[in-house]
């Protein structure tokens, strides 16, 4: 895992509270017991049909028929269960999910998501990402702040066709932790290598500032 | 009534132009003793509904590298890079649905519904291509139920009467496709005699099944 999405992975685990189901979307690490402290107890659900999540199994231990919905070989812990895909589905859209968090090709100050598809470029579809959007209670995105090629992603208003409309609740980047609240984007926290001049320049959006400003490592 | 069938059997049921119903999810938990056939059976021009088009260098994904469908009705076509190729050529119709809407229509084919409301997809361009129904207030959109000539379903044991246990996540779509096609043909890891399977247990009744592959998987039998 590169530096960036460790830091971004460390600080949305904090965000995680003892009991929750979170379901982590294609194109973010599994997360693991790796960052999420030992007295909580969080339940990682995977839309292709489990909860109880566990982490990668050691070499040679992988089996094809437990795998991630990102194909990735990982485990399944005591108290898990399997199911099929209607019963994934009635915990992504039915409420019981109390967490997902999301990839982001652009995201803007309405709490609007854009990751599934760049007209004419690249389409791979939304899998289970809008059923994700529209039903977890908290959605969480976690991105790079800016493309690889220095342009932001967090937008006044997405361009690419939406995931989602008026969904995210929370963005979190290697530099920044926005809220998105009824008035726009709120900056609660951002890391503490950055300024806020650093984060006012690699974003489009507008925000405010939260008057107790906080860092993160 | 369950008929266990051989290889030759299972290829006389498919036809040119069927719409397939294909389970698993990337690979995991699709039929691929069943898709083998059904690329030997030389048939093209069908339609798959499934979760996406598999890995473009491994079995389910052949359907598409072979050039043997000519519509796909998917959540997701990222792991194959040859869908996306046949279909920027306009060689492939893709018709892209969110997964939770399309397990759904799924169901409804196989519930005998007219279909399902759901809020996902609402605000965005899937919205554009579906009906919008108001419900105490809320929107949602209306999803319309799928079926097919066939459903291709992989379970981990079958009996003698068609009685299905399935293992870990290669459950995902099959339990549900298993209740949506004309005709259900299913690739089961082991064979057992009537019975084995604990009733209790039974994840899918041997009612929706009409087929089931000899020595379906390795070390199968009958």
């Amino acid at each position: 895992m590169s530096e960036m999405r460790e830091r971004i992975t460390r600080r949305i685990a904090r965000e995680l509270e003892d009991g929750d189901v979170v379901n982590l979307g294609i194109g973010m690490p599994t997360m693991g017991a790796d960052f999420i402290p030992d007295d909580i107890r969080v339940i990682f659900q995977s839309e292709n049909g489990f909860v109880g999540m566990g982490p990668r199994p050691p070499k040679g231990e992988e089996d094809p028929d437990l795998v991630n919905a990102g194909s990735e070989p990982v485990t399944i812990k005591t108290g898990g269960a399997f199911f099929d895909s209607t019963t994934s589905f009635a915990i992504i859209r039915g409420g019981h999910l109390d967490a997902t968090v999301l990839g982001a090709l652009q995201v803007d100050e309405q709490g609007n998501l854009a990751n599934w598809k760049i007209p004419g470029k690249l389409v791979p579809g939304m899998g289970g990402a809008m059923d994700l959007t529209v039903g977890a209670r908290q959605v969480i995105v976690a991105t790079s702040h800016t493309t690889k090629k220095d342009q932001p992603k967090i937008l006044p208003e997405c361009t690419l066709p939406l995931t989602a409309k008026g969904e995210v609740d929370l963005i979190v980047t290697e530099l920044a932790v926005f809220r998105v609240t009824g008035q726009g984007l709120l900056l609660e926290e951002i890391a503490e290598d950055t300024t806020v001049k650093e984060v006012r320049e690699k974003t489009a959006a507008g925000f405010s500032i939260a008057p107790e400003l906080t860092t993160f490592a | 009534m369950v008929k266990i069938v051989d290889k030759e059997q299972i290829k006389q049921l498919f036809a040119e132009g069927q719409r397939l119903m294909i389970g698993g999810f990337i690979e995991c938990g699709a039929p691929h003793r069943l898709i083998d056939l059904l690329l030997e059976s030389g048939v093209g021009n069908l339609t798959l509904i499934g979760n996406d088009t598999g890995f473009d260098d491994q079995k389910s994904g052949q359907l598409v590298v072979e050039k043997r469908l000519s519509r796909v009705i998917v959540s997701h076509i990222g792991t194959n890079k040859e869908t996306g190729r046949q279909m920027n050529r306009g060689d492939l119709e893709v018709e892209l649905i969110p997964q939770g809407t399309l397990v759904e229509q799924i169901r409804a084919g196989g519930a005998g519904l007219g279909g399902v409301l759901t809020p996902t997809g609402i605000g965005t361009p899937v919205a554009e291509e579906s009906r919008t129904i108001e419900v105490d207030g809320r929107e949602y959109l209306l999803a319309k139920p799928l079926r097919a000539d066939l459903a291709l379903v992989k379970a981990w044991k079958a009996d003698r009467d068609g009685n299905l246990l399935f293992r870990y996540a290669a459950r995902n779509f099959n339990p549900v496709m298993a209740m949506a096609g004309d005709k259900v043909v299913v690739e089961a890891e082991e064979i057992v005699p009537a019975g084995e399977i604990d009733p209790n247990q039974v994840m899918t009744p041997g009612i929706f099944v009409d087929y089931i592959l000899q020595n379906g998987g390795e070390g199968a039998s009958v």
